[in-house]
Formats: structure tokens, sequence, C-alpha cells
């Protein structure tokens, strides 16, 4: 709008007159210009503050911290590269990696599937679908930390727990399910797909409208089957979509930090001790009343990995992609 | 269009400065001081009442000091990122393992100029006032309660299981028969350990002190000993052998409490004081308790772990509100120790308000003043001592164990891996657990000095 009026104001003051009528109208149209940018940049100052102060603040200083040695109530100390060689020679930093790689892998195997077929299957459903799309969504509505305390009584390992006495049905268990160390992390992993699905059940919906119905006419007019249909028109048409979700998923899950905070502080021995957590402990419990710089180190290391991967990524799906 | 358009721009200018503006933080000018100071986080109704009316008394006496109350419960995790970010209260509490680290890095406020005028300033046991005082014996922080570690018991469950309840397990090794039988007789778990954000550490060290082993020799870790194995070797065996350990394995401090108070649990180590915590914040049913100390091994060196807790002030404390938060700790904390009146208005008003008076606790002046302070509220004691004698007719007669002191939570932590493992893993390799530990431990302790 503030763009339309200014070139508005430029056409009125050229077309009053003849050029030399027309001079003193260019410092009233520098005058509306330079009106018309404070008006933008006042509307733009509190989206500017908002991020400055909660968004970019803190990832410069978080940059800074990572080169130094602060508890962040005394002066901080600069210790150059200090706080990367500590963090590379703690032992539980390659046990974090390969955690959150499982994790990673676990919920891509699992749970990145779980939303497409969802979403497929949703879309073929003639009636009550927005019912469907509402009891699919719901999951991501409950506050997280409502939600695992929920699957905490799904998951208790007694012979009364929910998930133990549906299995007692079957002879099996009991199961114990964030207490066994190798049954632990895909436990994690279920309970993270049931929340997060949802969203992404929306978005591949969403996309699925967009699909050119023409295209399942013609499949079908030349005899294509279901899974037919399926691969050579409903996934090529989604591949955009698929892609970003792709890649938000690996961010996602490399950052996963709820799950193992709230159902097994990392444990047992460590078994779901993931990157983010590791952060957390360097932050939060240790002796030293708060070592932010090795924190701020291990964050600044996982945020540049995350991005190189992001942008090695979308180069060589450029062309699928496209 | 145009005034519209600058009205506009006015308000949303207007409402970043106001955005920015209240984000400043500054209190009433009334001419008072105005400190905020701690409550336990999650009391009934009726501590409450009890804990604002203190705060009358308070402000009664002291005219010119505003006290605002804001929940606190210190945990290792909260608690530093509440004093990162500066939304400690001005008054607040800590464990003793905390105290030096935070005073030697400058993280609490040096309040020493104002304890030092206090009357009982020169009074206090050394060994519980130097937790609180830096390496000049400046006293940085009050201690105002000390504790033994002890065995917490449910009678009903101990009769449910045919054991009587007044005669409590006196070796580790009865403590493993009796929780087999309340166990097989009741499903619940006869014995429990907490595992979870360093108190498995926490607990694991108390056993091994109470067997006469040790953790740390001057910032050398001592992992692998007789003493650490004879303590995992009863975990594997209560675990793995006698399934009397429950379905739940993974405790921290308040689950574990929770679950205690709800039934669940017939025996488990804590700090003897936690009788407060167990009726106010989780419900015990008083008949169901009963504490005893733990049993000590044959060493000379077996001892009970001790700890307690010092009221400290936050770094960004102004010099009037110091004082004034010294004049709070004296008041709340410390009256009820030394003073015969603010004794028993204190217990007076915990009595009428149903909450907890008598809870055992160790001395943090001598043994004669705290014989003396527990005389005075005698009439009010509403806890059932009976069922706390085999504690606290034995506790003071156990040696005393400080925790360790380099990188404590540390290795705290690290130990919690080991009672994890050892309690999840039925194959677990103790040999390779401890050689592990050892080493993660010893390098938390290198990087600490």
């Amino acid at each position: 709008m503030t763009s339309t009026d200014t070139r508005t104001a430029g056409v009125a003051d050229t077309q009053a007159g003849p050029p030399r009528a027309a001079r003193p109208g260019r410092p009233r149209a520098r005058l509306a210009r330079a009106r018309s940018g404070l008006h933008t940049l006042v509307f733009l100052a509190p989206m500017l503050v908002v991020f400055g102060v909660f968004s970019w603040l803190p990832i410069g200083r978080a940059v800074v911290m990572s080169f130094q040695r602060t508890n962040l109530v005394t002066d901080p100390v600069f210790v150059g590269f200090a706080n990367f060689q500590q963090v590379f020679a703690d032992p539980q930093l390659w046990t974090a990696i390969q955690n959150t790689g499982y994790f990673a892998l676990l919920a891509l195997v699992f749970g990145y599937p779980v939303p497409l077929v969802a979403a497929i299957l949703m879309s073929e459903v003639r009636k009550a679908r927005g019912l469907f799309s509402a009891l699919a969504y719901l999951p991501v509505v409950v506050p997280p930390v409502v939600a695992v305390l929920l699957w905490k009584l799904f998951y208790d390992a007694g012979e009364d727990g929910v998930f133990n006495t549906v299995l007692s049905w079957f002879g099996i268990g009991p199961v114990a399910w964030l207490q066994d160390a190798q049954i632990v992390m895909p436990s994690l992993v279920l309970e993270a797909t049931w929340a997060a699905a949802g969203g992404t059940v929306i978005i591949y919906l969403a996309a699925l409208v967009g699909v050119d119905p023409s295209l399942y006419e013609a499949a079908e007019i030349d005899g294509a089957g279901v899974w037919r249909k399926l691969w050579h028109i409903t996934l090529p048409q989604l591949r955009g979509v698929l892609l970003i979700t792709f890649i938000l998923q690996i961010i996602g899950t490399a950052q996963v930090f709820l799950e193992p905070f709230l159902f097994t502080d990392g444990g047992p021995a460590n078994r779901t001790l993931t990157l983010l957590l590791l952060i957390y402990r360097y932050a939060f419990t240790n002796s030293l009343g708060g070592d932010y710089g090795a924190a701020a180190a291990l964050s600044l290391m996982l945020a540049v990995v995350l991005a190189g991967f992001s942008m090695l990524y979308f180069r060589l799906t450029r062309k699928w992609s496209s | 269009m145009q005034t519209s358009r600058t009205a506009a721009a006015v308000a949303a200018a207007a409402l970043t400065v106001a955005g920015l503006a209240a984000c400043s933080d500054d209190g009433p000018d009334d001419g008072k001081t105005h400190i905020t100071v701690t409550i336990d986080a999650g009391l009934e109704q009726p501590a409450i009442d009890a804990f604002n009316a203190r705060v009358e008394q308070f402000e009664d006496a002291n005219p010119d000091i505003d006290v605002e109350t804001q929940e606190y419960t210190w945990t290792a995790g909260t608690f530093t990122a509440q004093l990162a970010g500066g939304t400690l209260p001005d008054v607040f509490v800590i464990p003793f393992t905390d105290g030096r680290g935070l005073i030697e890095r400058g993280q609490i406020a040096d309040i020493s100029a104002y304890t030092a005028e206090l009357p009982y300033r020169d009074a206090f046991n050394p060994n519980i006032a130097a937790a609180g005082e830096d390496a000049d014996g400046n006293l940085w922080a009050v201690p105002i309660a000390a504790y033994g570690q002890g065995l917490h018991y449910n009678r009903t469950l101990f009769t449910a299981a045919g054991l009587d309840p007044d005669a409590p397990p006196t070796t580790w090794a009865e403590i493993q028969t009796a929780a087999k039988a309340i166990s097989e007789a009741t499903g619940e778990a006869g014995y429990s350990v907490m595992t979870n954000g360093n108190t498995g550490g926490w607990i694991l060290t108390t056993v091994v002190d109470a067997l006469g082993g040790r953790t740390e020799d001057a910032g050398t870790a001592t992992i692998d000993t007789p003493q650490m194995r004879e303590a995992l070797a009863q975990l594997q065996s209560m675990r793995w052998d006698d399934d009397s350990m429950g379905d739940t394995l993974q405790y921290d401090w308040a689950g574990i409490n929770q679950d205690f108070a709800a039934g669940r649990i017939g025996m488990y180590v804590s700090g003897g004081g936690n009788y407060g915590n167990l009726f106010t914040q989780n419900g015990l049913n008083p008949d169901d308790y009963g504490l005893t100390v733990l049993p000590l091994g044959d060493s000379p060196d077996a001892g009970v772990l001790g700890g307690g807790t010092l009221a400290a002030v936050s770094p960004g404390a102004e010099a009037a509100e110091q004082e004034a938060a010294v004049a709070w700790i004296d008041f709340y904390y410390m009256e009820k120790l030394t003073d015969q009146d603010a004794a028993v208005a204190d217990a007076q008003v915990k009595a009428e308000t149903g909450q907890p008076v008598g809870a055992p606790e160790l001395p943090v002046f001598d043994q004669a003043t705290y014989d003396e302070q527990q005389s005075w509220i005698a009439e009010y004691v509403n806890v059932p001592v009976e069922q706390m004698a085999p504690y606290t007719s034995q506790v003071f007669a156990q040696p005393l164990v400080n925790e360790p002191v380099t990188a404590t939570q540390e290795v705290y932590a690290v130990l919690d891996t080991v009672v994890q493992s050892i309690l999840t893993d039925e194959n677990a390799d103790v040999d390779a657990l401890l050689e592990t530990a050892q080493a993660d431990a010893q390098a938390a302790m290198d990087a600490a000095a």
C-alpha cells in the first residue's frame, strides 16, 4: 500500500503540469517518499525489536559465548577454542551423537511414512474427512508435557500399565518400555510420532487437494490400479512437499529434547542422551554453576552441521524438486 | 488517509516503546526495602497460611521492609537456570554441596558483613559453618539445617509382610531380606533407590560411605573400591535375584517421595529430615511412616553421609536488600533455633495449621543448643516421634561424613549411569562400568580443578 501511494503521488505530480510547473512538486515527492519510508520503518519497528531482542540477539550472544567461559553472573573470560576442545574431548558427545542418529533413523523409517499414509487414506474418505483431520491433529493440540505424562501411564512397566495390559491379552510381556535399554528409544519415537504426525498430515492433505483430479481420471481410463496411481501420480505430485517435510524431519529429530528429558532424563545409562539433552546438562546441571560456554559451543556446532546438511540436501535435490 | 496513517504509525511507535518499557523492572518507590523470599513449591494451603503469618510478623517487626514470596525448590537443573537468568528470589536455599563453589565464583552475594553481626555467628558447629564460608572464614551463606541420611520405611507394608515395624533392619542383609518379604507379600517395591538427576550417585555414595568407602580422596576419584562393589552387588541381587525393587526403576527425589508417600515403596534411603516433604507435599499418612538409621559397616571409616541447607542471597541484591535479606534469614530460619519465644511462636503457628513440628534434624550449633530448642517446642511436636525413635536414638552417635567436594554433581551424574545400568541390564558388566565411571569421574574432577 505504501509503495502504491508513492507511485500514485509521483504520477499525480507529473500530470499536474509542464516540467517547469512540476519542479516545485519534486521536493514534495521526496518528502512524501521520506514520510512513506518513515512510516514503513515505524510499522516495522515492533517486529524488528521483537525479532532482534528475542531471536537475533540471542543467536549472536550464543556465538560469542561459545568462545567464553561464563556463568552469566560474573564477568566472562575469552578462552578461544577451549570450549570446542572440551566438548570434543567429552566421551558423552559420541554417545549423544549415536543416540540422536538412532532416534532420527527410527523416526525416519517409522515416523516419516505414517503421516503420508494417513493423509492419503484420509483423502480417499468421502465423508467426515474434517472429523478425521481433526482427530489426526488432536495430539498436536495436546500440550507436550501433558502428552508425555499421559504416555508415561501407557508405558508403566508394571502389569497394570496400559500397553502391558493390552499385551497380556496375547500372553506377551510385561515390557519395561522406558527402562529396557533395547526398547526405550523406539518407545520415545512412538510417542514423538504420535505427537507430531498430525501437523504433517494436514500439510499432506493440503498438498493432495492441489493434485489435478484429471490425472487420476486419465490413469483410471488407462487401467491403472490404486498402487500405480499412488506411485505415478500422487507421490510425484507431492515431491516438493515431501522434500520439505523430509528436511524438516531431519532438523527436528536432530534437536530432539522433550521426550528424552521428560521420559527418561537421558537414561537408562545414557541410552537416550541426545545432543540437546547434553547441551542442557552442560548448561544447567554441573558444579561449575552453568558451563554456558560449552553449551553454546555444542549448540553452534549442531547449528552449523544442520545448516550445512540442509544446503547440501537442497543442492542435491534441486533437480528433483524442480 | 494521511492522518490515519500517521496515527497508526504513532500507535505502532508507542506500542514499541511501551513494550520496551515493560521490560524494565523497577520496584515501587515507597521508601521501603523490597525483598522476595523463598516459599516451598507445592505446599498445601495450611502451610502457605503458616508461612504468610510469619511474613506478617516479620513486616510488623520491620516496617521498613516489604516482603514478597516466591515459590522455589532447589533442583540441580532449575537452580542453575534461575541463577543465570536472575530470576531467583533474593533469599533462597541451596544444599551444602553447592555452597563453596558458588562462593568461590562470586555467584551469590557476599553478606558476610551482615552475618558477622549475628549474635550466634561463632556458635555454629565449625564443620557445618564451613559449608557457607569462603577461604578466609567469612560467612556468605547461613547454615539453616543439617541432616544425616536415614532409611525411611513403610510400617504398614512391614506389617503386611509379617515384619515388625518397631524392629527395622539393622544390617544391609536384613534390608535385602525385608525387601524381598515386602515385595512377595504385597506386590509393591520392597526397596527402591533414586537414579535420576544426580540423585542416583548421591544415594550410591551414601551406601558406599556407610560401608566404609569413599568416592573421592582429595581431588582423586576412588570409584572402584570393595565397598562400591559390595553396594552394587547387593543392588544387582535385589533387582535380578529377588525381584524386590518393583516395576519403577527410575526415580528422582520428588518421584521417590511421591511413590513412598503413596504406599508403593517399602524402604528407601534419603535425608533424615524428609518427613516434612512427605507429609506436606505428598500427603503421607503418618501412621505409615517409619525412620531408622542406615546400617554401618564394620570398617572404622563407615559413617552416615550428612548434608544440609544454606540460606543465601541473590548476587543481584543491593546492599539494603542484602541487609534486609539477612534480617529475614535471622527471623525466619534462625531465631526458632536460638530464641525460645521465636521457637515457640514458630512451632505454635505450624501446629495450629497442621504442619509437622519436630521432624528430626542434626544440630547446626551444638548438641546442647539443639536439645534446649527441642525442649522449648516439645508441647507442639505433632510428628510420630515414636516411629522415628530408631533414627533419633542412634543418629547422633553415628560418625558423620561430609559430601564429596570436587565436581560433586558431575560425579553423582557419572554414578547415576552406573546405578541405572545395574538396575536395567541383567548382564551389566560391573568391571567395565566401574572402569568407565572411574575415568569419567576423574576427568570431571580434573576439569573442576
